[in-house]
Order: structure tokens, then C-alpha cells, then sequence
């Protein structure tokens, strides 16, 4: 089971510019990839194109050989986690209904890794929780997902040093027990080359459109 | 001559007393105990976790704190205490917030306007030239004028809102998180941006989780954990392993370039 884009070609509108354009990739189960590159360049266009979110104009995504979406009963197998955590979290919604809604029933909830979310937590509103704590809780809901991969796009740009290793902990061991793929985003190199097994820079990735 | 820093805070803590249900009331502590000094041509890194009261710092020293929090402790401006109104009274001319992103402009109105109202409520004359003046200064020219917030760049906007935080002269910027996801250029421009800025005699305190990028700029670095100061070193005492409080060690050493671990102590 690998992820795979084939000539994958994106654009928001018929008249802005491609962002992405002739990518082909691919990330196999328990690796981690690196994607580099600067700000502006299309990379998280790129994540959300890889994890569903947004559809190739032209060429194709695929884990499996079927495009990465939910299908009955079963959710999407590639989840994407972003960097602002706390944007990701309904803040009306308890950290429990946020995670419950991946569709893991409560005994699926309390038996998560306390490392992801500890018991205490999950009757928090996610303005109680620190920025580190929201991000692991992220990974947590993506986790209960039961993802064969992972789109982690700058996930711990807005952490700090500690909370950064602490979550990067949590991803590589869900990598080790799970053979969970993972294509991790960021502007950040030295933090690629301490994670990643390999590492794409995303201007190499991209053709110049003809 | 006094030998008093510019900015001296003591002992500042901040509460807050919220309703939790009903009519009960609680007291929730978001700083407990935050020390740091910053006199003029400094630049000093206050770093920590996120959700360690680093950006309620920056709100209480501008006296901008909602008015269910409850402060203690002192902040002393050149010299002499200052009460959170005094404080608010001179944000935008002596003490100036550079605020984190582009949700501190406002999404509806022209940015020419709005560096154009900083320059009023600075009370300077003539706001239309010095607005032009300070944006042309930046490198942004009269083609952005008409532009709105969400069609600039991330390094213009950057350069939009130090434009507006200079406007009234300050002699103390405190910069909130002006690098956070920003590419390795773009965070170097910022930061020496704001060195740029302490040089020519004003203080500067630059909010931040991001110690790699302090260590560059700073001439010291206040660490602070739970709403507290625990600890304060120079950048040289990192590269030379002379730490000596456990949790700036264990913010070293989880660096991706210095073993990427915790220690016991994270």
C-alpha cells in the first residue's frame, strides 16, 4: 500500500497559476518523508491535494490505487494534521466530542495513548489546553482515524523546542507500531533531517509548466 | 542619570476571575511570578512554551489586559511605576506592541488607512506624508497603498505593522511571535529587523518559542514555564553548555540540532 501522486496538477481557479504542477511522489508504509521548501511555494496545497481535501485538475492520487477519501463506515486513510492547532478544534466543543468525532466510540477514547490526550484533558475546552497539548490531541483524532498515512504539514512550527520533540515522540512511534506513511511539511531543514528518511525539496518536485 | 533600565518588571502576575457556572466565580492564575528588564539598545528574548503567559506579558506591559484580570507585581517605564491605565496611555507613542499576524489590521479597510491612523493616534502632523514616508521606508511603495490585509505577503504585512508600532518614536517595541511558520529568510529579515531597531537606542523584547532564532538577535534570553521566570542567561552560555537551570538545558538539548531529546528534566 504506498501513497502515490502521478503528474498531479492544481490550481484554484482557470485563471490563477498552477501551485502544483506535474508533482509525481510516492511514500510508502513507515516512512517518513521530508518535503522542503519556501513559503508561498504551494506545499501545503500539495498536503491538502494528497489527503483529499482539494481534487487534482489533472493526473492522480492514490493509496491503493483509489483516491484518498472516506468510504462507508471507514474514514479517509490519509489524515492531515496543520500547524495551527488550535484552529483545528471546534472552541464550543470539549476535547472529547472533538475526538469522538472521528466516529471512536468512549471506550476507544479513554483507552488513547495518555501521551495523546491524558483523561484530565478530555473534559477541557480546547482555549484551557496549551498550544503542544492541542496539537498532540490533533494526532490523537487523526490516530483514531486509523490512517494508513499521514499529511503532518508544519505541525510543530508553532510549538516550542520541548513540545516539538514530545510530538514528533508521539508520531514516530504511531510510524514504528503502525506502519503508518508519513509526509511531513515544513520550512524547517534541520528539523527534516532529524525526522524524515528522506528529504524532497518541493522546487525539484514541480515542472515548469509548459 | 538614573541607572534604572528602561523597562523594569517585578514580580508581575495576572488573574483572572471568570464565571464557571451560574454565579460561581473562579480564579484562574495565567502569570505567577514574571521578572525581566530590557534599557535602551537591548534586545532581550523572553521564550517559552506555548501557553506560558508570554503574549500576556506583552498585553499587560501595554496595559491592553481585559478588564476582568486582576494585576500585581510592578512594571517601572524609565525610572518610575506605572499603573496598567498609565501604561495604556502611552502605548503607541513610548511602548509599542509589533503584534504576531496579519488579525491585528483590520481585513476591511486599505492598509495606506490604517498606517495612516497609527500616524494620527501617534499625534503626528502631517499623517498622510508620514505614512507614505514610513511605508516607502520598507520598501513598500504607493502600488500596496490601496491594497487590503489578505493581498500582502506574510513578510509585508510583517513590515506593514512595524511601520504602525514605530509611528509614535517608541522607546520600547515588544515584538509577539513575529516568526512563527515564516521560511529561514524571512525569519532572519524580521529578526534583524527588530536588532535594527534596538540599535538605534530604543529596547526591544522579542516574544518567542522559538530559541534557535532568539539565540541569533538576543542579548539576552529570559526563559519563562508556567507563568513564571525561572531562568535568564546570554546566548554565549547555550553554545558553551553553561546552562545551569534544568529547563533551559532541556530547551537546548531538544533543538533539532543538539540531540533533538528530552532530558529528565523537560
Amino acid at each position: 500500500m504506498t501513497l502515490r501522486a502521478d503528474d498531479v496538477w492544481f490550481r484554484y481557479s482557470r485563471k490563477s497559476p498552477w501551485v502544483v504542477a506535474g508533482v509525481s511522489l510516492s511514500v510508502e508504509p513507515g516512512e517518513v518523508v521530508g518535503l522542503h521548501g519556501p513559503s508561498g511555494a504551494g506545499k501545503s496545497t500539495l498536503g491538502r491535494v494528497l489527503s483529499g481535501s482539494l481534487h487534482p485538475h489533472r493526473g492522480e492520487v492514490s493509496v491503493d490505487g483509489r483516491p484518498p477519501r472516506p468510504g462507508r463506515g471507514t474514514a479517509n486513510p490519509v489524515q492531515l494534521v496543520a500547524q495551527h492547532a488550535h484552529l483545528a478544534l471546534d472552541p464550543l466543543w470539549k476535547v472529547r466530542r472533538s475526538l469522538a468525532e472521528t466516529g471512536a466510540a468512549d471506550s476507544a477514547l479513554d483507552a488513547l495513548d495518555p501521551a495523546l490526550a491524558p483523561p484530565a484533558l478530555l473534559d477541557r475546552f480546547p482555549h484551557e489546553i496549551s498550544g503542544g497539548e492541542a496539537q498532540r490531541v490533533n494526532l490523537g483524532r487523526a490516530l483514531l482515524a486509523n490512517p494508513r498515512f499521514l499529511v503532518a504539514d508544519e505541525v510543530t512550527a508553532s510549538l516550542d523546542p520541548i513540545s516539538q520533540v514530545e510530538l514528533w515522540g508521539l508520531i514516530s512511534a504511531a510510524v514504528d507500531a503502525r506502519g503508518i506513511g508519513v509526509l511531513t511539511i515544513s520550512h524547517d531543514r534541520p528539523l527534516l533531517d532529524v525526522v524524515a528518511h528522506r528529504v524532497l525539496d518541493f522546487r525539484e518536485l514541480v515542472r515548469t509548466p509548459a | 542619570m538614573s541607572t534604572a533600565p528602561l523597562l523594569e518588571i517585578r514580580s508581575l502576575a495576572v488573574s483572572f476571575t471568570q464565571y464557571d457556572r451560574g454565579l460561581r466565580r473562579r480564579t484562574v492564575t495565567a502569570l505567577a511570578g514574571m521578572d525581566l528588564t530590557a534599557d535602551r539598545g537591548e534586545l532581550v528574548a523572553l521564550v517559552g512554551a506555548s501557553g506560558a503567559g508570554k503574549s500576556l506579558l506583552a498585553h499587560a506591559v501595554l496595559g491592553m489586559l481585559p478588564p476582568n484580570a486582576v494585576e500585581s507585581g510592578t512594571v517601572r517605564f524609565d525610572g518610575v511605576v506605572l499603573d496598567p491605565a498609565a501604561r495604556r496611555d502611552r502605548a503607541g507613542r513610548d511602548l509599542a506592541l509589533l503584534p504576531q499576524s496579519v488579525t491585528f489590521l483590520d481585513p476591511v479597510t486599505p492598509v495606506f488607512r490604517q498606517v495612516r491612523r497609527a500616524a494620527v493616534l501617534a499625534g503626528r502632523s502631517a499623517p498622510d506624508a508620514v505614512a507614505g514616508a514610513a511605508l516607502e521606508h520598507r520598501g513598500l511603495g504607493p502600488e500596496v497603498h490601496r491594497r487590503y490585509p489578505h493581498q500582502l505577503s506574510g513578510g509585508q504585512v510583517r513590515r506593514v505593522l512595524t511601520a504602525m508600532a514605530l509611528m509614535g518614536d517608541p522607546a520600547l517595541v515588544v515584538a509577539d511571535e513575529p516568526t512563527p511558520g515564516l521560511p529561514a529568510e524571512a525569519v532572519r529579515a524580521a529578526l534583524a529587523d527588530l536588532r535594527r531597531i534596538a540599535d538605534r537606542h530604543r529596547a526591544v523584547v522579542l516574544i518567542t518559542h522559538d530559541l534557535a532564532a532568539a539565540l541569533e538577535v538576543a542579548d539576552r534570553v529570559v526563559i519563562c514555564r508556567h507563568g513564571r521566570t525561572v531562568d535568564e542567561a546570554r546566548p554565549a552560555d547555550f553554545h558553551t553548555d553553561e546552562l545551569t537551570h534544568p529547563y533551559t538545558r532541556a530547551l537546548w538539548h531538544a533543538l533539532p540540532g543538539n540531540g533533538f531529546r528530552l532530558t529528565e528534566d523537560a
